[in-house]
């Protein structure tokens, strides 16, 4: 209990702290702030080691009423998933607080409050049990990250800063509305008005099917404005690239995994049967992302804008896996949430880098610089082909399980998304090469780079630890899918049991994981039908 | 004692880390070329101690599946990292092991002095595990392991000198073929992903153990599914071999060093097709369909690729297509159902390709790094090992009896003979008379005739022994492989001598060949098939030599012509390169320029959306100017508003 509550407040306490520092003392306030985030993330390792992997349920649940009147209290508590994920949080922001060192100069004060505001807002939306608290949280993490990308963002920052801000804000009224209509379900079902989760968790599959898909519908635009998915994506390659490379790291590798993580938590958990709905519609956008993302992508001479289209069309594998709605799909769905934070992450560390050199993001401004630079060659290399999707690495994984979920989806009922979408291994192969060509390979020859020079040690402290986990989740994913395994199982056989009424296809199911074992099919003429 | 197989893969895997992470602080050449040898040679001894007990073993005991984890784990599929030592995997780890450890030897020679030695040796290092993965794997997703990482090693290997240039279709740097490789080979390995999630739905296990035993209960003969399953896994492997419609990367993979030509792009990772078709024999034996398509494939890339070798002038682009034409018979031999031929030039191929590879390596190696065979001859005075083993590699390919390449390629075009493909034999005979013709073009080019290089600027000179040992090697294999699988005839008639291959691998495909009919021809027949394509291969190297053992030669003779134009179209290699740019590449990169991101992404989704901003915006503008101040103003609407209102309920009563 206590290691979850200072994993939530820590990052609040100390912006609380730095705001009595005296604004000279740069020095003093990036490593007090680096000290906060690696102390959080000290924390979140008792709460890993807490955690009962063979426990679907939530745990470490916290509950205290804050708004009597509408029933809104402070509840938090995990599951598997959300494990993960606060697990990255935590492992991501230090690295993205030591990545600010060098490149941020001006109003040094500011920015790491606002970095430590955003952490314990994102930490809030993932251990939140309460749909009022959870939305107080989704909105909290808008300020500082405006102000991210508005003050110490690139040169049209302020254009970005307020298409991130209203494409999120749009969403997030949806879902508000959402939010008290779900609440005032609850009284119609149960007399009392609530936004308790743990409560609406069981009430969510009661709502009839009409009713329902509007439910789904707001929350679902506001989180697939987060995910991106396609065609909601515009904000994405703007905020990417005029936001401070640490701001980028944080946007993709935490900020878009809300999106996903509320499409599990509340779309999945809340509105099954709206889902099953709408699993096609929204598998279809997914799968088209994927492919859109990569092509575009490809044809990008900036490798900032690259990178964050790359992110469009790996976010698009995630809600594939997620709304093939299978133990496999939706597993993988999460692994790729930490994937993509990993790899991305590290890719946008990579050009941050690059850009700390040379001030350009032009593709066409490199070249050769493996020559110069080989030991950051050979971390971005990893960090491509983790993005690239190569077995052995962890982007694999990921891919692989989503498009396998997808593929035998009982819910999508065809293979047509998981085969299309398998074209996306080609295309991301395609785009991340080039830039790897244009940009490490070749000769060096542009006298502007003639003096650059390798990892610093700072450096070095950034890239080893992902790189680490990227290597370690390749190799052997089950340390780390082990723990989001039972909620999944629990999840979807939720899922299942709501959609399919009773608990025939359930067994069906069971049935088939014993043909599976005994690796015989039961009719082979049943294949032929697809 | 198969336990140990996990130290082949291993072994390597730790010179990889070693060499990788301190190659560079090591410095001594000596040392990092011991790392880099020692870790696979003695791999091959571990191998080789497995193969000797496996002989001594009843021929049930022969298979085992060694557990190493569990690599992944989600909901009911779940998928271990365990390798399958048989019949099969055991003689491609000693082929890997063994040429691979040659190869490794002969790059300290050749890699002297490069300023990225370490880099060199721990990218072999990797690739040798990579490949022992994918052949060693017990089921589909460590093969796909080993198909992606051994893709990887050739896109380090190939760009390994990445600020050189390359000349090619498109490629400007060693790095953009690197990247044509990889490239190519995903769409291959896209076809292998779906295959996978078909074969995962149908027999539910990816396990090859469980798919060859359920294959023929759950997949009817020549039905849609098996056919699409076996299709698919055929797409890769036109991938990673270098077959029609993916075979334009190949050539291009020269740009790599010349040892990493030979150990990947000739012995080892272009064969890994021919291992997925072996391994999997009982599912493509249940497609005729496929089956067909693979014969005919393998026989038009055959003769395809020799047909391009005719005209080629750079040393190592000649045996590139040479190893696509060679790597097309080995298919047209799947094809067929002759399973064990398939494997059979698969070895003596690795042998005699791996030879002349690193025999090219060593005449550029002399000729400081001239790959023109038009700028050479005469180069046996000065290179008498590698000029003779290379000689003994070309009568090996051209499949002059008794050596290895006459025995595989001999059975490859018996049994496509005998099978009633006359056509597919046809145009076997035809690539072997090319092959024969081809390859003496470019020896005598090289070796004999007048010197064509400049004395002042080239000093040829034979390769230090750390190169020719294995090229020494190589040709005592290349020329003895043979008589491991010599036919029943000869067998019969030099007194009951068996066909060791062909016994030691039955076992492996008695599924699939009880799925297929058995064809039977007579003795008589097979001496005159053998005898004939005996003197196909001589009259090759006949012509080849009238034309080009001269010292007549000049660069410029024979371009015009009666065959000028065809000439051309081969020069050009029949301009299939041009083809997928114009018609796939570059419309592709167009569009999704122009269009998808210059119009759909930036004109209309963030018109919109800007569009929606503005309409805001110019509403707020409009409304700002009804708030004039003027309080009479605000009573007049007021009252029309109630009006209204009024107005409404009244007509609502």
């Amino acid at each position: 209990m206590g290691a979850l509550l200072a994993t939530l407040f820590l990052p609040l306490a100390g912006a609380i702290a730095l705001l009595f520092y005296d604004r000279e003392m740069g020095k003093g306030i990036r490593y007090s702030a680096l000290a906060f985030s690696l102390l959080t993330f000290v924390c979140s390792i008792f709460v890993w080691l807490g955690f009962d992997a063979s426990n679907p349920g939530l745990q470490f649940v916290i509950q205290q009423t804050w708004i009597p009147q509408f029933d809104a209290g402070f509840r938090i508590g995990l599951d598997g998933m959300s494990l993960l994920i606060v697990m990255l949080t935590t492992f991501i922001m230090p690295i993205s607080i030591l990545a600010s060192f060098n490149s941020i100069h001006k109003r040094q004060k500011e920015y790491y409050i606002m970095m430590l505001l955003l952490q314990f807002g994102m930490t809030g939306v993932f251990v939140a049990l309460d749909t009022f608290l959870f939305y107080v949280f989704w909105e909290v993490i808008l300020i500082p990250m405006y102000f991210l990308i508005g003050i110490w963002g690139g040169q049209q920052r302020i254009y970005a800063a307020v298409k991130f801000f209203l494409y999120t804000m749009v969403g997030s009224l949806l879902m508000l509305i959402a939010i008290i209509w779900l609440g005032m379900y609850a009284q119609e079902l149960t007399g009392s008005f609530t936004t308790n989760l743990l409560i609406l968790r069981d009430i969510g599959p009661q709502i009839p099917a009409e009713t329902q898909h509007w439910m789904f519908l707001a929350f679902a635009l506001s989180f697939c404005i987060k995910v991106p998915l396609f065609p909601l994506h515009t904000w994405l390659p703007d905020a990417h690239v005029q936001a401070p490379t640490a701001g980028s790291v944080i946007l993709a590798g935490v900020l878009l995994k809300m999106g996903t993580y509320g499409l599990i938590r509340f779309n999945l958990e809340l509105f099954p049967q709206a889902s099953e709905y709408f699993a096609p519609l929204l598998c279809t956008l997914a799968v088209v992302g994927i492919i859109y993302g990569a092509l575009v992508a490809m044809v990008q001479t900036d490798i900032k804008k690259l990178v964050a289209y790359s992110s469009v069309s790996h976010l698009g594998f995630i809600v594939l896996g997620i709304f093939s709605m299978t133990p496999e799909g939706i597993q993988g769905a999460i692994i790729q949430m930490i994937n993509h934070g990993l790899s991305t992450g590290a890719l946008f560390l990579c050009v941050g880098m690059l850009y700390e050199r040379r001030h350009t993001r032009e593709m066409s401004e490199y070249g050769g610089i493996m020559r110069i630079m080989p030991v950051f060659g050979v971390f971005f290399a990893i960090a491509m082909f983790a993005s690239v999707g190569l077995p052995g690495l962890n982007g694999f994984v990921g891919e692989y399980l989503t498009l396998l979920g997808a593929f035998r989806s009982p819910f999508l009922n065809t293979w047509v998304y998981a085969i299309v979408g398998a074209t996306g291994v080609i295309f991301a192969a395609v785009y991340l090469l080039i830039m790897f060509q244009r940009v490490m390979y070749g000769t060096n020859d542009n006298p502007k780079n003639q003096a650059l020079h390798d990892l610093t040690a700072n450096e070095w402290f950034q890239l080893v630890p992902v790189t680490i986990f990227m290597i370690w989740i390749g190799i052997h994913p089950p340390t780390f899918m082990k723990y989001s395994e039972q909620s999944t199982r629990a999840l979807v056989g939720k899922v299942e049991s709501a959609t399919r009424g009773t608990t025939a296809f359930t067994k069906e199911l069971e049935q088939r994981t014993t043909n599976d074992r005994a690796h015989l099919h039961p009719e082979p003429a049943m294949v032929e039908q697809h | 004692m198969m336990d140990l197989i996990a130290y082949v893969p291993l072994l390597p895997l730790i010179g990889f880390a070693v060499l990788g992470l301190f190659g560079k602080k090591l410095k001594n050449e000596a040392l990092i070329g011991f790392i880099g040898s020692a870790t696979v040679g003695s791999g091959f001894i571990i191998a080789l101690m497995i193969f000797l007990s496996m002989i001594g073993m009843p021929e049930e005991n022969r298979s085992s599946i060694v557990h190493i984890f569990t690599w992944i784990q989600a909901g009911n599929f779940s998928i271990d990292l365990a390798y399958q030592v048989d019949q099969l995997s055991i003689l491609f780890t000693l082929i890997i092991t063994g040429v691979g450890f040659l190869i490794h030897l002969y790059s300290i020679g050749y890699m002297h002095g490069d300023r990225s030695f370490y880099r060199f040796f721990a990218y072999l290092n990797l690739f040798i595990f990579m490949m022992l993965n994918l052949v060693l794997a017990s089921n589909f997703l460590v093969t796909f392991l080993g198909w992606e990482g051994v893709g990887l090693a050739s896109y380090l290997l190939i760009g390994f000198w990445y600020d050189r240039k390359f000349e090619g279709t498109k490629i400007i740097w060693t790095g953009d073929a690197a990247k044509k490789a990889f490239i190519v080979n995903r769409i291959g390995d896209f076809g292998m992903l779906v295959a996978m999630f078909l074969l995962y739905t149908a027999v539910g296990s990816l396990n090859y153990a469980d798919i060859n035993s359920a294959a023929v209960a759950t997949f009817p003969m020549g039905g849609a599914m098996i056919t699409a399953i076996t299709l698919l896994l055929f797409l890769g492997c036109t991938g990673k071999s270098a077959q029609i419609p993916l075979a334009i990367w190949l050539p291009d993979a020269m740009a790599g060093p010349t040892p990493v030509s030979a150990l990947i792009h000739a012995a080892t990772m272009v064969t890994s097709g021919i291992f997925l078709v072996a391994r999997n024999a009982t599912l493509f034996s249940l497609s005729p369909t496929t089956m067909a398509v693979v014969a005919v494939v393998g026989a038009i890339t055959a003769l395809w690729a020799a047909t391009i070798g005719l005209v080629q002038n750079d040393i190592k682009k000649v045996l590139a297509y040479s190893t696509v034409s060679q790597l097309g018979y080995m298919f047209l031999a799947l094809g067929v159902g002759a399973w064990t031929a398939a494997f059979f030039h698969v070895m003596t191929h690795a042998f005699f390709k791996a030879l002349l590879f690193l025999g090219s390596g060593s005449v550029i190696h002399a000729m400081h790094e001239e790959q023109d065979i038009q700028k050479m001859g005469g180069l046996k005075k000065y290179m008498p090992i590698t000029s003779r083993t290379f000689l003994l590699a070309c009568f090996a390919i051209a499949g002059v009896f008794p050596l290895s390449g006459f025995f595989s390629k001999d059975e490859i075009l018996w049994h496509s003979f005998v099978s009633g493909n006359y056509i597919l034999w046809g145009i076997g005979v035809i690539t072997a008379l090319c092959t024969a013709f081809y390859m003496f073009r470019l020896y005598h080019l090289t070796f004999s005739g007048k010197e064509r290089f400049d004395h002042h600027h080239v000093h040829p000179h034979e390769s230090p022994i750390t190169m020719t040992l294995p090229l020494m090697v190589l040709a005592l294999l290349s020329a003895v492989a043979g008589f491991v699988g010599i036919p029943h005839v000869i067998g019969e008639t030099f007194g009951h001598i068996p066909n060791y291959l062909q016994e030691w691998l039955a076992p492996v495909f008695a599924t699939a060949n009880a799925q297929l009919h058995e064809h039977h021809g007579t003795a008589a027949m097979e001496w005159g098939l053998m005898g004939f394509s005996l003197l196909v291969a001589l009259t090759g190297i006949f012509l080849a030599s009238r034309k080009y053992n001269t010292n007549a030669y000049n660069a410029a003779e024979g371009q015009p012509g009666a065959f000028a134009g065809f000439r051309k179209l081969l020069w050009n290699k029949y301009y299939v390169d041009e083809a997928y740019y114009g018609a796939i590449v570059e419309p592709l990169h167009n569009s999704s320029r122009a269009f998808l991101w210059k119009i759909f992404d930036v004109k209309i989704i963030d018109g919109m959306v800007n569009g929606s901003a503005e309409l805001v915006r110019m509403s707020a503008e409009g409304l700002r100017k009804i708030q004039t101040g003027v309080v009479q103003n605000y009573a007049l609407i007021m009252v029309i508003g109630i009006v209204a209102v009024i107005g409404w309920l009244l007509v609502q009563l």
